[in-house]
């Protein structure tokens, strides 16, 4: 059986990723892209733990993530497609009209 | 297994008929006229009262609901209230401010409403998944609302790096609730004291998820090194909006904290105090010495929402039922002033928020006596002079920060205040002192705007001046936490 350590090491090197991804990336669908790898790393961590925990309150956690995660995404995408029309960029680097 | 019961839904009562409220406000919006849609504005309104209402039939059910995981104590209802006061004056400032603006949509209502839903969930949950579900149905209601003027560019960029970094942090609060579930099995916040009692528990690994989910909070109190977003969002998002982003979500997050570390991770003893001290010691630092620099009053007053944050957070690290209680009183008093402020900006900016310079409010007194110092009085109040609600919110943290042997932290908050009135001053300095003919000066108050005006100047020398009824509810409200 693959121990817990190895499951908990996958998702602190997705989780890692993407928050570095969310940083060094330019383009917004990217970065958004970033944040739903770093959901994902959450998800490997919830479905770790309740395994090895014995208890099934972790994969519950999983479908309330993944089901947010979804309402995020198309608000986000909406978001992002009403800023694409007024600036026709998605370059992170464009939005900069408040700078003081 | 866990039967349904009505003591249950009577405990989450008020969330119950928000969420109906907005439901409709979004069902009818078709079927409105476009010259009526101010209707939906009033029956939103109505739904505020509502809850309002329901609220009380709450109070005499208090207890625990859902198995554990909603917590309907004297607590919750108290911040149910402090939503509820900052949704009704946002929803009174916004109708005439729409109108005006040509964003006239049933929708915005709505997600004021299910926003309000998020915030009363987060300070009524017991439970790490419910507080993580009600962070994301007022973040989610509020990132729509930050880009409402969808053709405004400004709006635009405050939705989307809104969206981008509240999603962000709440990637790091979640982590910190996997984490923790691991740890000790439970996500429940009594669960978790009762396996986390001794400190030699506190391993590295716990240690990690605390700082974690403190990350993921510390974004949505736009506390220091987590503020980037404030004042961008803030400042493009339409008025209305910022003032009801500056205060809900703010106190959630400020309840779930008081929640979190002073109950579930109160064994963790000095790890979440130097998190607290050193990040209350930055965040009124850094809040007040930007605001020093700052022409645009949306941005002067989202430094100044930082730097609030910063004194709230004093009141959280001095702990124990006075400071818990001069947090909450703080923020009633922070809630009253701010919405003012904004709603004031709102309407004084003209049509497409144009007037938002200091420099556009030169000689507003002469001109407009009575909107001048309205807004002088929220300034004034903002600065923490006396009489006003301002001076003892802070004259209650500083009293329990000092009770709780937190000197340095005291001196430097004081220091930040003294700081905190040149800038609040200029603006005064500009209404009353500079000769000048201003565009604002001849903008329209409606009975609407002046009605939450009206109510916002009167609460803030209310709690300024006979403070005593509500320093009473907020020790009272303390009285759930474990001291």
């Amino acid at each position: 059986m693959v121990p817990l350590s190895h499951y908990l090491a996958l998702s602190v090197i997705l989780f890692v990723l993407g928050a570095a991804g969310f940083i060094l990336r330019r383009n917004v669908i990217s970065v958004f892209m970033c944040i739903e790898l770093m959901l994902n790393a959450v998800n490997v961590a919830f479905m770790a733990f309740s395994r090895f925990l014995g208890t099934l309150d972790g994969q519950l956690f999983v479908f309330f993530v993944i089901v947010v995660a979804a309402a995020e995404a198309a608000v986000g995408l909406a978001i992002i497609i009403a800023v694409y029309r007024n600036r026709e960029s998605l370059n992170i680097e464009d939005l900069d009209s408040m700078k003081m | 297994m866990i039967t349904l019961q009505t003591a249950d839904l009577v405990r989450i009562l008020p969330e119950i008929v928000l969420s109906i409220f907005g439901i409709l406000v979004m069902v009818l919006e078709p079927f409105v006229a476009a010259a009526q849609k101010k209707l939906l504005g009033w029956m939103a309104l109505l739904g505020v009262l509502a809850a309002a209402t329901a609220t009380v039939r709450t109070s005499f059910e208090p207890g625990l609901a859902f198995g554990g995981t909603i917590a309907a104590d004297e607590f919750s209802i108290y911040f149910i209230y402090l939503f509820l006061l900052t949704a009704g004056l946002v929803i009174l400032g916004s109708i005439d401010y729409l109108e005006r603006n040509h964003a006239q949509h049933g929708e915005f209502y709505a997600l004021v409403l299910l926003g309000t839903v998020g915030m009363c969930f987060m300070a009524a949950s017991t439970d790490l998944i419910m507080i993580f579900l009600g962070l994301e149905i007022s973040s989610i209601s509020t990132y729509i609302l930050a880009g409402f003027r969808r053709a405004d560019r400004l709006s635009n960029e405050a939705a989307l790096k809104y969206f981008l970094l509240g999603s962000f942090a709440t990637a790091f609060f979640l982590y910190g609730i996997a984490f923790v579930y691991g740890l000790t099995g439970t996500t429940n916040l009594l669960g978790l004291s009762a396996r986390l009692m001794e400190p030699s528990q506190w391993t590295t690994f716990a240690r990690v998820a605390l700082v974690l989910m403190f990350v993921g909070l510390a974004f949505k109190l736009s506390t220091v090194p987590f503020q980037v977003w404030t004042p961008d969002v803030y400042q493009g998002a339409p008025a209305p909006v910022t003032a009801f982003l500056s205060v809900g979500p703010k106190a959630a997050a400020f309840a779930v904290l008081l929640r979190l570390f002073l109950g579930g991770f109160a064994s963790a003893g000095t790890v979440s105090f130097w998190i607290l001290w050193i990040s209350a010691a930055l965040t009124m630092c850094l809040g007040n010495l930007a605001a020093l620099w700052q022409t645009n009053v949306k941005r002067l007053l989202a430094y100044s929402s930082i730097a609030h944050a910063g004194y709230i957070l004093v009141g959280v690290a001095a702990g124990g039922s006075r400071g818990i209680s001069a947090v909450l009183f703080y923020l009633v008093a922070y809630a009253l002033m701010n919405v003012g402020a904004f709603i004031m900006v709102a309407h004084l900016s003209g049509t497409g928020e144009r007037l938002v310079q200091i420099e556009d409010y030169t000689g507003l007194a002469f001109e407009r006596p009575g909107v001048a110092a309205c807004l002088a009085v929220f300034f004034l109040s903002l600065a923490g002079f006396p009489t006003t609600a301002g001076f003892l919110g802070k004259f209650y943290v500083f009293r329990a920060a000092i009770h709780s042997h937190l000197i340095g932290l005291t001196v430097l908050a004081l220091l930040n205040s003294v700081v905190s009135v040149y800038y609040y001053l200029r603006i005064v300095v500009a209404m009353y002192m500079r000769e000048g003919k201003t565009e604002a000066a001849t903008v329209e108050l409606p009975w609407p705007v002046r009605t939450a005006l009206a109510v916002s100047v009167l609460g803030i020398f209310y709690l300024g001046l006979a403070p005593k009824l509500p320093l009473g509810l907020s020790t009272l409200a303390a009285l759930p936490l474990p001291k």
